[in-house]
C-alpha cells in the first residue's frame, strides 16, 4: 500500500469509507463523536477546578476563580461527563450491539437519530445555562436551592431545567428503542412470547435454572431467549429509565416555581418538605450510580470476556441471577447518600444505607469474579488493547466499590461525606477508570464492526493513551481523595491553596488523563480522516438498520417496521 | 479503638492504600499469567462459595467493626435517648451562623448536643481543626430538627463551616473567601491543663 504524507492521512484517514458504512454505522458513529467530543470538555472542566483549589498562585484567568464561575463549572461538570459524554457513548453502544446480539434491525435509526441530537442540544443549553447565567444549583439541585431566584436568575434556570429536560427525553427515547427492539418478534425471537422474554430479560430463568440445579430437576431453559449481555442492558434499561423520570419529576417542580416567579406569584419554597425531596431525588439519581452504571457494566464485562476469549462465560446462570439481585439492590440502597442528615430515620440508615448497600460488594464482587475466571481459563491470551483495557476497567472498579462501600457507614460517613474523598476515591476513579476503560475495551472491540475493518493509524498511540489514561485516573483519584481525608470538602471553593500539595499532584496526573484524550483523539481522526469524519455526518446510503445478517429479518406484524 | 476521627482517618488511610496496592498488585500479576505461555499454577485456589462468604464478611463486618470501633456511631443512634452535658442552638440563614456564644466553650471529655436550624436552604454543620481535618459534620436541612451529639474526646480550638454547597452567596464575590467560615468557633478545653489548674 502507498504510504500516505501526514496531511493526506488527517484528511481521507488510513482506509476508512464513509459511504459504505450502513445508517446502523452511522448513527452509532455520530453519537461516540459527541460523546469524545464532551469528554474533552468534561477534562478540561475538571482541570480548571483543580488549578483554581490549587490556591492564588493557579495561572488561570481569574473570571476561573471566581465563586459564580467556579460553581457553574461544578454545576455542568457532572451533566457533560455523565449524560453528554457517558449516556452517549453507552447509548450508542447498546443500540448498535442490541441489533447485533439479538440478530434484529433496530426498532427506528430515526429515533437514534434524535437521541443523540436531543442530548447533545440538552447538553449543551444546560452547560450555556451554567456558562452565560452562573446557574449553580449543582446536580444535587438540593431543595430549595434550585428555586433560589436570589442568588440565580429566572433565565438561567429556565435554560438548565429545558437542556436536563431534553437529556431525559433523549434518555427515554433510546429506552423505548431498546425495549421495542427487544420485545419485537421477528428472526429469532419470531415464536418467543413476550412473557418468556420478560423472564429472560429480568435474569429469572437463571435463578431457575440454579434452583432447578440444586433440586436435581432438568434445566429451566436450555436455550434463554436473551444472551446474557442484552440481559444486562435489559435489566439497567430499567434503572435509566425510572431515573428519567425521577429527573423529569426534579425538573418539573422547579420550571414550576421559576414559572410562577416570572409570572409574579412567589410561593413558599419550603412547602415541599427538603429531606422528602432529597429522599426522592436521591433514590431517583441512585439508579445512575448504583443501578445501571453497574449493572451495564456487569454486562460489559461478560460480553468483553466471551468476545476476547472466544469462550462460554463462566457460571452463566449465577451472572443472570446477580442481574436480578442487583434489581433489588440498586433500588434500595439510596438512604447511603443520607447517613449525615440527621432527621433520616436510623432504621432507613441502617437497613438501606449499610445492610443493602453492601450487598454491591457481593453483586459487583461476582461480576469481577465471573469476568476473571472467564480469562483465566482461556489462558494463554494476547494482551491486546481491549483485553487490558478490560483489565483497567476491573482494577477501576477494584478500586471504587470498595472505597463507596467503606464510606456507606455510619461511623465513616460522618467523617468523610461530601469530602473529596467521595468525589475521587469512590465515583471518579469509578467512572474515569472502571467505566471508560470497560468502554474503550468495548469500543477496541466494535471498532471494526462498526467501521468495516477500518485500520487504526497508530497501535503505538493506542498504547500511550492506555498507560497514560490508566495512571493518570488513579493517580488524580488517589492524590485527590487524601485530600479528602484531610478534611477537603468536594463542593467548596479553595482560594488560599490549603491543600495545594494534594491539589497540585492531583493536578499533575490529572493532566494526563487530559493528554491522554488529545491522543486518542488524534489517533483516532488520523483513522477516519477529517473528510470521514464530517461523512459520518451525513445521510447513509445503505438504510439497514441491523448489522451482520445476510438478509434483514421480515417485521413483527404487531410492531412497526425498522425505519431510517 | 479510635477516640477521634484523626485516629480514624490514619488508620482509614494506611488500610485502604495497602488494599489498593494489593488489589492493583493481583490485577497486574493476573493479566501478566494470562499471556503466558506455560500455566502457571494457581497461589491459591478460591473456593466460589468461600469468595462469596469473604465479600458478605467484608460487607457486614465491616459495620460491625466500626460499630465496636468508632465511638460517635452507638452515640448517634441512640443519642435522643442520652442526656447532654452541654445544648447549644445555632441557627443558620442567608449563609450567617447565629451562635448562642462565641466561643462556644466547654471542657475535653464532655457529652455536647448541638441543634442547628436553617431558615432557608440545605447546610452542613462542620467543625475543623487548625490543620483543616474535619472532627465531625452533618446536614443541615430547612425547617428540620438537625442535631448532633458529640463526645469531645480531644481538646484544642475548632473552626466552623457549612459542609454543603449552599450557593455562591457563601463566598465573597471579590475574593472567593469563604464567608460562613468562624474561626475559633468552638474552644475545648484540655482536661490535663484544668488539672494542673
Amino acid at each position: 500500500m502507498e504510504k500516505k504524507s501526514f496531511v493526506q492521512t488527517l484528511i481521507h484517514g488510513t482506509d476508512f469509507d464513509h459511504t459504505q458504512l450502513s445508517a446502523l454505522q452511522k448513527v452509532t458513529l455520530r453519537a461516540v463523536v459527541m460523546s469524545f467530543l464532551f469528554f474533552g470538555l468534561v477534562a478540561i472542566e475538571g482541570m480548571i477546578m483543580r488549578m483554581v483549589e490549587t490556591g492564588p498562585s493557579n495561572p488561570l484567568p481569574k473570571m476561573f476563580n471566581h465563586p459564580n464561575h467556579f460553581f457553574s463549572i461544578m454545576t455542568v461538570h457532572p451533566i457533560v461527563g455523565i449524560f453528554g459524554s457517558t449516556y452517549q457513548l453507552v447509548f450508542a453502544a447498546f443500540m448498535f450491539l442490541v441489533p447485533y446480539l439479538t440478530k434484529k434491525p433496530l426498532y427506528s435509526v430515526k429515533l437514534a437519530n434524535a437521541v443523540w441530537i436531543l442530548i447533545t442540544v440538552g447538553t449543551a443549553l444546560a452547560w450555556i445555562a451554567g456558562f452565560i447565567w452562573h446557574y449553580a444549583p449543582l446536580y444535587t439541585l438540593y431543595w430549595p436551592l434550585p428555586a433560589d431566584l436570589e442568588q440565580f436568575k429566572l433565565i438561567g434556570g429556565f435554560v438548565f431545567v429545558i437542556g436536563v429536560a431534553l437529556i431525559m427525553i433523549g434518555t427515554i427515547g433510546f429506552i423505548y428503542n431498546i425495549y421495542a427492539t427487544i420485545f419485537a418478534r421477528t428472526g429469532v425471537h419470531k415464536n418467543k412470547t413476550t412473557k418468556e422474554l420478560l423472564i429472560s430479560g429480568f435474569g429469572i430463568d437463571g435463578l431457575m435454572n440454579l434452583i432447578h440445579k440444586l433440586t436435581g430437576k432438568p434445566p429451566y431453559s436450555k436455550e434463554p431467549a436473551l444472551s446474557l449481555p442484552v440481559v444486562a442492558i435489559f435489566r439497567g434499561t430499567v434503572d435509566t429509565f425510572l431515573d428519567a423520570l425521577v429527573i423529569l419529576g426534579a425538573g418539573i417542580l422547579v420550571l414550576v416555581y421559576l414559572i410562577a416567579d416570572a409570572g409574579g406569584v412567589t410561593w413558599d419554597v419550603h412547602t415541599v418538605d427538603s429531606l422528602l425531596y432529597k429522599n426522592f431525588f436521591w433514590w431517583g439519581l441512585d439508579l445512575v450510580a448504583d443501578g445501571l452504571v453497574l449493572i451495564y457494566v456487569a454486562g460489559s464485562w461478560y460480553l468483553l470476556a466471551t468476545i476476547i476469549t472466544g469462550q462460554k462465560l463462566f457460571m452463566e446462570n449465577v451472572a443472570r441471577a446477580a442481574l436480578l439481585l442487583e434489581l433489588v439492590v440498586s433500588w434500595m440502597v439510596w438512604s447511603h447518600h443520607l447517613l449525615a442528615d440527621q432527621p433520616q430515620p436510623e432504621m432507613m440508615k441502617l437497613i438501606s444505607g449499610e445492610m443493602v448497600t453492601a450487598f454491591e460488594l457481593l453483586t459487583q464482587g461476582l461480576a469481577l469474579f465471573i469476568t476473571l475466571v472467564t480469562l483465566w481459563k482461556a489462558r494463554p491470551l494476547k494482551m491486546s488493547p481491549e483485553l487490558a483495557y478490560l483489565l483497567g476497567g476491573l482494577v477501576g472498579f477494584g478500586l471504587a466499590v470498595p472505597a463507596g462501600i467503606i464510606q456507606a457507614d455510619m461511623g465513616m460517613n460522618r467523617v468523610l461525606h461530601n469530602t473529596q474523598w467521595i468525589s475521587f476515591a469512590h465515583f471518579h476513579i469509578a467512572l474515569i477508570v472502571g467505566l471508560y476503560m470497560t468502554l474503550y475495551s468495548a469500543l477496541y472491540v466494535l471498532w471494526p464492526l462498526v467501521t468495516n475493518n477500518t485500520t487504526l493509524f497508530s497501535k503505538k498511540l493506542t498504547w500511550t493513551h492506555f498507560w497514560l489514561y490508566l495512571i493518570g485516573g488513579v493517580g488524580m483519584g488517589a492524590f485527590a481523595g487524601m485530600a479528602g481525608l484531610d478534611g477537603m470538602l468536594r463542593r467548596h471553593l479553595y482560594v488560599n491553596g490549603e491543600f495545594n500539595t494534594w491539589m497540585i499532584l492531583a493536578a499533575l496526573f490529572g493532566s494526563m488523563v487530559l493528554i491522554a484524550w488529545f491522543v486518542f483523539l488524534f489517533n483516532i481522526v488520523m483513522s477516519v480522516g477529517l473528510k470521514g469524519l464530517v461523512g459520518i455526518f451525513l445521510p447513509a446510503k445503505d438504510n439497514v438498520a441491523s448489522y451482520g445478517l445476510d438478509e434483514e429479518p421480515e417485521a413483527a406484524p404487531e410492531t412497526v417496521p425498522a425505519q431510517q | 479503638m479510635f477516640q477521634t476521627s484523626l485516629e480514624l482517618l490514619r488508620f482509614h488511610w494506611a488500610a485502604y492504600s495497602i488494599y489498593a496496592l494489593l488489589i492493583i498488585s493481583i490485577i497486574a500479576w493476573f493479566g501478566y499469567n494470562l499471556t503466558r505461555k506455560e500455566k502457571v499454577k494457581s497461589i491459591v485456589r478460591i473456593p466460589f462459595y468461600g469468595y462469596i462468604a469473604f465479600l458478605v464478611a467484608g460487607g457486614v463486618g465491616h459495620h460491625i467493626f466500626t460499630y465496636n470501633a468508632i465511638p460517635w456511631v452507638a452515640e448517634d443512634i441512640m443519642r435522643h435517648d442520652i442526656k447532654a452535658d452541654h445544648e447549644y442552638d445555632i441557627t443558620v440563614a442567608k449563609h450567617q451562623w447565629k451562635l448562642p456564644e462565641k466561643p462556644i466553650h466547654f471542657k475535653e471529655g464532655e457529652k455536647v448536643r448541638f441543634n442547628v436550624r436553617s431558615e432557608d436552604l440545605t447546610y452542613g454543620f462542620g467543625l475543623f481543626r487548625k490543620d483543616g481535618t474535619m472532627v465531625l459534620q452533618m446536614q443541615v436541612l430547612p425547617k428540620h430538627r438537625n442535631d448532633i451529639l458529640w463526645t469531645f474526646n480531644e481538646c484544642g480550638t475548632f473552626d466552623l463551616t457549612s459542609t454543603e454547597y449552599s450557593g455562591p452567596a457563601q463566598y465573597d464575590h471579590e475574593t472567593g473567601r469563604d464567608k460562613m467560615l468562624i474561626k475559633d468557633a468552638v474552644v475545648v478545653d484540655c482536661k490535663q491543663k484544668l488539672a494542673q489548674k
